[in-house]
């Protein structure tokens, strides 16, 4: 078989159960972009360095440039389209957060990532675990300065 | 009580930006589209002879576009004519562009430029800029007798001290990579491009250009543009008309997209600079002459060299009074990729040199740095190297009593001995930064801003000043909203299309707020005028004004402030229409087991004027500085053999939030009286501080001097082992 040779996969995006037919080693982010029409996880550099293209896999932040789309089969994938994410989004818009907005998507989602494992771990919201939490997600606008601040108060929002 | 300006206003575009439905070029579906590549030179010069077409690829699946289809000039349409937007036979950098492919899909097209091999004679490059004797410009400014003071040093009352600087490029490094959607042209001959940009009417002049067509004939729409920094000044200009070049030959609309490595290989980066000072002091610290030598490179092309040297120079002397000054500028040509527009724009290489040399007089004379700067700088009245007399807005004294109150640093021994393998230190920064354009150039440029009232009674404003994160949208509905007193939710501002927006002129030079924002204020007090006073809400009475047939259009064509005076033959008179100032402190940590530099604190006491959205100030000052951060210490950005060698994110680091100091910023505000509610620039200025403040840190943490940043591990190593011989390691 040829791995360009487009596969079954059946997968749960955003909620939905979706049948994608897709090359097995095309990566994730194209099948979200190109297949999907779901343009909010955006391409900074196509290496894993930036995190523009975060996605949750299973509830696991990934970089969706370098998952290659078989490997989501079987899997629950969320991008910034789904639900959840409200209470992330608000705080990034009331602090200052998004300036351009090109890092906001992966940034947002990595945010809800790192909420919901100090969750899981029964682990505190602060500053230190943000910044290492944030720090595979690149923005080259604000100096972060906001963007840690948007996190911590979407902590204090999310029950 | 409006609340508008000096509040805190939702971002228009926020919503669209948390959520993801923000449409970023690469985002737009676009019918029938194919994608355009670029074949490129492989060497830094030659001589372009043909090319090599492999056989064994079927040719008929892609569209090929070379110079000859270029139906107009063969221009990048910018200050001077000397770079094509193909290469037809002379190679002058790496990365030049050769051909446009077109194909149905990405696939295609990668299988298709690796088929492609350009035939170049490769001829002998000029990579020095020191070596380099072909000048794309010369600036000279002169102030007193530098000379006759010299010639009285006598090596106590009056010394002579000297000191080399250099800074390596900078690359801005936009999370979104450049691109451009184009569209073949429509029966009237209309070409149609949309894009990542910061100045569509830039666009629309190259355009009209390359294809011999008047400007309703060259539509440009920005698309949602994700972070620009300068690097999306000029450069949109040649993208946009390669591809629009191929959407004419294909006769379907081309997508072109670069991706992270070709970005970083092609497009400007900051200029490299050498800088050179020789300063006499009296022993008491106050500046009696500076001579200073400003070096850019250039790179192959003009671009907007000449401008960005303009800017250099005018800042080259700091900001401190001098009575002798004599400054001289070259931007010389090298076979590098062009140079060209980055946040602060000359200015933070030539901030870093001078205050690293106010350090170094301060180490000679047995003084404290902020000493030796509160005996010369510049206070209200005082007057510039081209000399300006400075009689408006000037917050020198503020920012420094500010920053003085807050770290204290003025009562911290610096460069006191240390022991230790974690060596800390303090560093100041005092700085100016020029809002608008340089000298005449707001006044030639004659910026047009426009608004009108919908049937709702709302306000539209028309101006082709670009949201590219930095909160242009934010800060004209907060001026709109507080010059007319209605609500911020009334307030539409119009898409940056050149079929819909005058031109309010290119998006840069801190100058959108105090310049495009002061003529919407006056816009605005004209239709306060037109509509009318009343009991009712702005709105209800704007509504009642449009039914009644009231003309609500008004056209505000930009007008310096009276009294302004500029000679660009001389270099004197009044540089801008005012200046930010700022200070800034750095806090280090530095390892004597990595000579990694840890910056845990950066103070910043800016004067804006007036901060017309508060939240949005402090992050356009925390943005700039970390950028600046990145700039001092951890931006590696090298060149070899005309090639940028950091030629992907792993290598090309910009810092994490790992890397970010704690940030304190201290807004003050000393109205500008002919900005919009007292506004000056901002967007800039904090670019120009923390290199020379982190060098300072450094030095004080361990007592070497650096003069060239960034200031990575290595170099620090070097100098420590050049300044302790005997050390073991």
């Amino acid at each position: 078989m040829s791995v360009q040779e487009p596969v079954d996969l059946r997968c749960t995006i955003n909620g939905v159960a979706r049948e994608l037919r897709a090359a097995p080693l095309r990566r994730l982010l194209d099948v979200l972009r190109d297949d999907l029409g779901l343009t909010g996880t955006k391409e900074g550099c196509g290496e894993g360095e930036c995190g523009a293209c975060t996605v949750l896999v299973n509830g696991e932040p990934v970089n969706s440039c370098l998952v290659p789309v078989c490997q989501v089969d079987a899997c629950s994938v969320t991008t910034i389209e789904g639900s959840g994410f409200e209470g992330v989004q608000a705080a990034f818009l009331e602090h200052g957060g998004a300036q351009c907005g090109i890092c906001t998507p992966g940034m947002i989602v990595m945010t809800r990532a790192w909420l919901e494992e100090r969750s899981r771990l029964g682990a505190a919201v602060d500053l230190e675990s943000a910044r290492k939490a944030l720090a595979g997600n690149l923005c080259r606008c604000t100096g972060y300065a906001k963007i840690l601040t948007s996190a911590l108060a979407a902590a204090a929002v999310k029950p | 009580m409006n609340r508008s300006v000096g509040g805190v206003l939702a971002r228009p575009e926020g919503p669209a930006k948390v959520t993801g439905r923000a449409l970023y070029v690469a985002d737009l579906r676009v019918e029938g589209a194919w994608v355009a590549g670029t074949v490129r030179s492989n060497v830094a010069r030659g001589r372009l002879l043909g090319f090599d077409f492999d056989p064994a690829f079927d040719w008929k699946r892609v569209v090929i576009a070379g110079p000859e289809a270029i139906p107009g000039a063969n221009l990048v349409a910018m200050i001077v004519d000397d770079q094509p937007l193909l290469c037809a036979d002379a190679i002058e950098h790496f990365g030049e562009p050769l051909l446009i492919v077109a194909a149905e899909t990405p696939l295609t097209l990668r299988a298709a430029l690796a088929a492609i091999r350009p035939r170049i004679e490769v001829r002998p490059a000029m990579l020095d800029m020191e070596a380099s004797e072909q000048l794309f410009k010369r600036i000279a400014i002169d102030k007193g007798d530098v000379e006759a003071v010299f010639a009285a040093a006598d090596g106590a009352a009056i010394r002579v001290l000297e000191g080399t600087y250099r800074t390596d490029t900078q690359e801005q490094m936009y999370i979104e990579p450049q691109g451009f959607v184009a569209w073949p042209p429509d029966a009237n001959g209309t070409i149609a491009v949309t894009g990542s940009m910061q100045c569509p009417y830039y666009v629309q002049k190259s355009l009209m250009r390359a294809f011999g067509v008047e400007a309703h004939n060259a539509r440009v729409v920005q698309a949602a543009t994700g972070g620009g920094f300068g690097g999306k000044e000029d450069y949109p200009s040649v993208l946009a008309c390669h591809a629009a070049l191929m959407a004419r030959v294909c006769g379907r609309p081309i997508r072109m997209l670069y991706d992270r490595h070709e970005d970083l290989a092609v497009t400007p980066k900051r200029h490299p600079s050498r800088v050179r000072h020789r300063t006499a002091v009296a022993s008491d610290g106050r500046l009696l002459a500076m001579d200073i030598d400003v070096l850019l490179d250039g790179g192959a092309y003009t671009t907007l060299s000449p401008v960005v040297l303009s800017r250099a120079c005018i800042h080259a002397a700091g900001a401190y009074r001098c009575e002798n000054v004599r400054i001289r500028g070259r931007a010389v040509a090298t076979n590098h990729v062009p140079f060209g527009a980055f946040r602060g724009f000359g200015a933070p290489q030539v901030c870093f040199a001078v205050e690293r040399q106010m350090d170094r007089i301060a180490v000679a004379l047995g003084l404290h740095p902020v000493e030796l700067r509160l005996c010369n700088m510049l206070r209200r009245g005082d007057v510039t190297a081209t000399g300006q007399v400075l009689e408006h807005s000037v917050g020198s004294v503020e920012v420094m009593d500010e920053i003085l109150a807050r770290t204290k640093i003025d009562r911290h021994p610096w460069r006191a001995q240390q022991t230790g393998n974690v060596r800390r230190g303090l560093g100041l920064a005092f700085f100016f930064h020029g809002a608008g354009f340089t000298g005449s150039g707001e006044a030639l440029l004659k910026a047009r801003v426009a608004v009108e009232l919908d049937r709702e009674g709302c306000v539209i404003v028309r101006s082709a000043s670009t949201e590219f994160g930095q909160g242009t949208l934010t800060m004209f509905t907060a001026i709109v909203a507080q010059a007319l007193g209605c609500d911020a939710r009334d307030v539409i501002i119009a898409d940056a299309d050149t079929q819909g927006v005058p031109n309010s002129g290119p998006t840069v030079a801190s100058r959108t707020c105090m310049i495009v924002g002061g003529s919407l204020q006056k816009a605005c007090a004209e239709l306060l005028v037109r509509v009318g006073p009343g009991p009712a809400p702005f709105r209800e009475r704007a509504r009642a004004f449009v039914q009644r047939g009231g003309d609500s259009q008004i056209e505000i064509t930009y007008t310096s402030p009276p009294g302004l005076a500029w000679d660009d033959a001389t270099y004197r008179g009044d540089a801008y229409p005012a200046y930010g100032w700022a200070a800034d402190v750095a806090e280090v940590e530095v390892s004597l087991d990595s000579f990694e530099v840890r910056v845990k604190r950066f103070t910043s006491a800016v004067d804006v004027g007036k901060a017309i959205q508060p939240q949005m100030v402090e992050g356009q000052i925390e943005g700039g500085s970390l950028q600046a951060i990145g700039f001092a210490h951890l931006e590696a950005a090298t060149m070899k053999h005309g090639q940028f060698q950091q030629n992907r994110m792993a290598t090309c680091v910009i810092p994490t939030t790992l890397d970010t100091p704690t940030f304190d910023v201290a807004l003050i505000e000393v109205p500008f009286e002919h900005g919009p509610f007292g506004a000056k620039g901002v967007g800039e200025l904090p670019m120009d501080g923390g290199a020379p403040a982190i060098a300072s840190a450094i030095e004080d943490a361990l007592g070497i001097h650096m003069d060239h940043m960034p200031a990575t591990p290595e170099r620090l190593l070097e100098a420590w082992l050049a300044a302790h011989p005997k050390e073991e390691l």
